[in-house]
């Protein structure tokens, strides 16, 4: 099983967080990862994007141009990766603030309303959370238990009072993601 | 042995200091370079730190220090003495670390280092050679040259115009919380070379007390480079240098009152 | 075995300099390896190891920080990026000629001038033919996973102090800034001050004590006789190094018809192009030098008598391809594949660069 995934969307929605989460949860299962950011000024309110590999084999290239899933959080980076998403592969994306859906026919298209979601649980910071949810449910990649593990190793321990939550967050993606057809 | 015949023990009123080497200084006629070194090596012997002392040298005239102190040197690229000192005073802090420098090497090239050194108050003891000019390169004009000197380079003498002010280092560094001890010297008459010895030793023995850095400005004459016999480049540095430069200490933290440092930096 | 860790391989090399014994660390803040004195300072070394951390004013003071560091006898480092890493050329060059040990990272942008800070591999002139004045190398470790920055601190570490060379890990803002899984070493002691003594007691600013001469750690020797017998003492220890320490991995090169020779980041993408251009019936392989300097020559010679083509891709103008053409000595056609100012060419394009310029040309 290798699994490449390019999550995109705006500095601060917590795209790097929610890779860095999904990677360690690899970890936990003991796969080969790696997570790839995009870094510098653009991180600060512009895009930001980060590939994850979530691999049973070594790695070869942790910098990619094609994708087994694309994980969208605003409509640049729709603009931009629709495109390099792999033939029969998945785009997963928050329709919050996308006026141009994705078109392909020839990959699977779910959306999760992260945006929404998050709202009515009262807590912003769980968006990223409900998304990667939905992602785990169309590509179980790595186990539940795992997930917790890799929140544990990637959440500062002060952190650790949310896990709760993000682990709620994270089933209510599970609810809410549906294909778009 | 001749000598043991003719030097007795109870005749002896002055010996060259251990930690001298017996290497002839290259240094000329007049220079002040030799008699702050011979301080530096009483010092170090009255101090008994010779295996306690790591020195290090500048590039200029004073480049080949380490071949007339008997200790442990580090040579130093241009300017870059006090980021030396810094680093082998905190990976060794029981050693005593100093830094040897000119005026060029210190307030022009190592303008940066020095100033950063003395305001994170390293524990380390900068001596620094004041003589207004570069001396191993032939003469051309340094920060501290005085205005109106005349210098290789500024060979209708220094023109604030052309060449800004002459740069007082001591009185800057004095400024910096992290200096504790700053002294302007010279060694220009049996008096002053007592004087300055006395600074020189308060300067190492601040190294015990982790109080911040030490640094002791040397007023010095360059015969070659100014172009004067020596006698009347001592009389020269009285009559001009000191009058910018002035004699004494400029800060002392272990004396109570800092309003007296103001009177220096005007 | 190791705590196993998902981490950036700049913080990694910040864990492997406190888990190898390192003495000190000086630097100076520069993107994309920022990182490095971030997490020593978020660390405190010097509570648990003792080991000394310090921000210089500059990387000007930093290199010369290492240089007085290494005098002691002292396991020390300093990282950088390029633009900062050309400010220490001076200094890079006075350890080499006063033959001190130390460890330099370079985590390499883009250039030249401030450029970008995406990653590049541009500074392989500047890290393997030069970079400061005079004839001297420095040990070059490449390193193309974050697992290797964690080795190679250590083993860079080794190799300086064997040689009494300054060693650099060359890597670059992609492996500086990307997680993946690392196994960090074991805690190691720093050395003692016997340790020292029996190491570089011969040689190290430490005091002069009664029982020896004093040392002086120099690099100037106006005597011209001399100088050039030091000159060739220092030369003499890259002969040993081109002999005994040239390291590098063959991926796919036993049945391999076409080279591609890459290091650090370009390397791993490499691997990902030979998995596309053997699903298309080419076959290709790679040699990834992990030292650069010394340059595994002898292995490209070797490969150069049975494969049709090489190319060296790397993130710059063409730089590494010199030293792969001076291997293989015409024998077979070497081109370069690279892009500039901090573009990470994709597995696709490598493949069709190497269809273009090796397969396709004549």
């Amino acid at each position: 099983m290798t699994e490449e995934i390019i999550i995109a969307g705006f500095g601060g929605q917590g795209v790097l967080s929610m890779g860095k989460i999904l990677a360690y949860s690899g970890v936990m299962q003991n796969q080969e990862v790696s997570w790839f950011p995009s870094y510098g000024p653009e991180m600060r309110g512009g895009t930001a994007n980060v590939t994850v590999i979530v691999s049973d084999n070594r790695i070869s290239s942790p910098i990619l141009n094609q994708y087994d899933t694309a994980i969208i959080l605003n409509q640049q980076s729709l603009d931009k990766f629709e495109s390099c998403v792999k033939p029969g592969g998945v785009l997963l994306y928050d329709p919050n603030g996308i006026a141009n859906p994705p078109t392909r026919k020839d990959i699977k298209i779910y959306k999760v309303e992260g945006t929404e979601e998050a709202t009515k649980m009262g807590n912003a910071k769980t968006f990223n959370m409900i998304v990667l949810g939905g992602f785990l449910k169309i590509k179980p990649i790595v186990k539940m238990e795992n997930v917790q593990k890799g929140l544990e190793k990637s959440l500062p321990e002060r952190h650790h009072k949310l896990i709760p939550l993000n682990l709620q967050a994270i089933k209510k993606g599970m609810e809410v993601v549906e294909e778009v057809k | 042995m001749a000598d043991i015949d003719i030097i007795k023990d109870e005749n002896i009123v002055y010996k060259k200091s251990k930690v001298l080497t017996d290497n002839v200084m290259h240094y000329c006629p007049g220079c002040s370079h030799g008699v702050v070194h011979k301080l530096i090596a009483e010092v170090i012997e009255e101090m008994g730190i010779q295996d306690k002392t790591i020195g290090v040298s500048p590039v200029g005239c004073s480049v080949f220090a380490y071949n007339y102190l008997d200790i442990d040197w580090q040579e130093a690229a241009h300017g870059r003495a006090p980021a030396l000192a810094t680093a082998t005073k905190r990976l060794m802090p029981d050693k005593y670390v100093f830094t040897y420098q000119g005026d060029g090497d210190l307030a022009s090239i190592g303008a940066a280092e020095i100033i950063h050194a003395c305001n994170r108050g390293e524990n380390i003891t900068v001596i620094f050679i004041n003589n207004g000019i570069y001396g191993m390169t032939g003469g051309q004009m340094a920060p501290t040259t005085l205005v109106g000197m005349k210098t290789a380079t500024t060979p209708y003498g220094r023109d604030v115009e052309l060449n800004g002010y002459p740069l007082k280092m001591t009185e800057l560094v004095a400024q910096l919380p992290g200096t504790c001890y700053v002294t302007r010297q010279s060694v220009h008459t049996p008096a002053t070379v007592r004087k300055c010895k006395k600074a020189i030793r308060k300067a190492f023995e601040n190294q015990d007390k982790k109080i911040g850095t030490s640094f002791v400005e040397v007023t010095s004459t360059c015969n070659s480079g100014w172009k004067i016999p020596p006698v009347e480049a001592n009389n020269w540095m009285v009559d001009h240098m000191f009058k910018f430069y002035k004699q004494g200490d400029l800060k002392d933290s272990e004396k109570d009152n800092p309003d007296d440092y103001k009177k220096f930096i005007e | 075995m190791g705590e196993l860790k998902l981490m950036k391989g700049n913080e990694v090399i910040a864990h492997a300099a406190m888990r190898c014994g390192c003495d000190g660390y000086f630097g100076y803040p520069i993107t994309p390896q920022s990182e490095v004195m971030e997490t020593l300072m978020l660390k405190k070394p010097w509570e648990t190891t003792g080991m000394v951390v310090l921000q210089a004013e500059s990387e000007v003071a930093s290199i010369n920080m290492v240089y007085a560091g290494a005098s002691c006898g002292k396991k020390v480092m300093t990282s950088s990026s390029s633009p900062g890493v050309s400010l220490m050329q001076e200094g890079i060059t006075y350890i080499a000629g006063a033959e001190l040990p130390c460890l330099l990272v370079n985590v390499v942008r883009g250039g030249p001038g401030l450029g970008t800070i995406q990653p590049a591999q541009s500074d392989y002139y500047q890290t393997c033919k030069g970079g400061g004045h005079g004839d001297y190398n420095l040990i070059v470790l490449a390193p193309a996973s974050v697992q290797e920055m964690n080795d190679f601190v250590d083993l860079g570490f080794e190799l300086a102090f064997k040689y009494r060379n300054p060693a650099m890990i060359l890597s670059d803002g992609a492996i500086g800034q990307m997680m993946e899984k690392v196994e960090l070493s074991d805690f190691k002691p720093r050395w003692t001050d016997e340790e020292i003594q029996k190491i570089s007691g011969s040689w190290a600013t430490t005091g002069k004590t009664a029982d020896r001469e004093q040392h002086i750690i120099t690099s100037l020797e106006l005597d011209s006789e001399s100088m050039e017998k030091i000159n060739h003492r220092i030369q003499a220890k890259y002969r040993k190094m081109e002999e005994e320490e040239v390291r590098y991995e063959e991926i796919q090169c036993e049945d391999a018809e076409y080279i591609f020779v890459a290091y650090g980041s370009s390397s791993r993408i490499c691997q990902k192009s030979i998995e596309i251009a053997r699903a298309k019936g080419i076959k290709v392989g790679l040699l990834r030098p992990i030292t650069l300097f010394p340059y595994p020559t002898k292995a490209i010679a070797k490969l150069a008598e049975r494969v049709k083509g090489m190319l060296s891709v790397e993130m710059s103008a063409g730089q590494m391809v010199d030293d792969v053409r001076l291997a293989v000595n015409g024998k077979i056609p070497v081109e370069h594949f690279g892009r500039l100012g901090g573009i990470i060419p994709t597995p696709d394009e490598i493949v069709e660069a190497l269809e273009q310029k090796i397969i396709g040309g004549k």
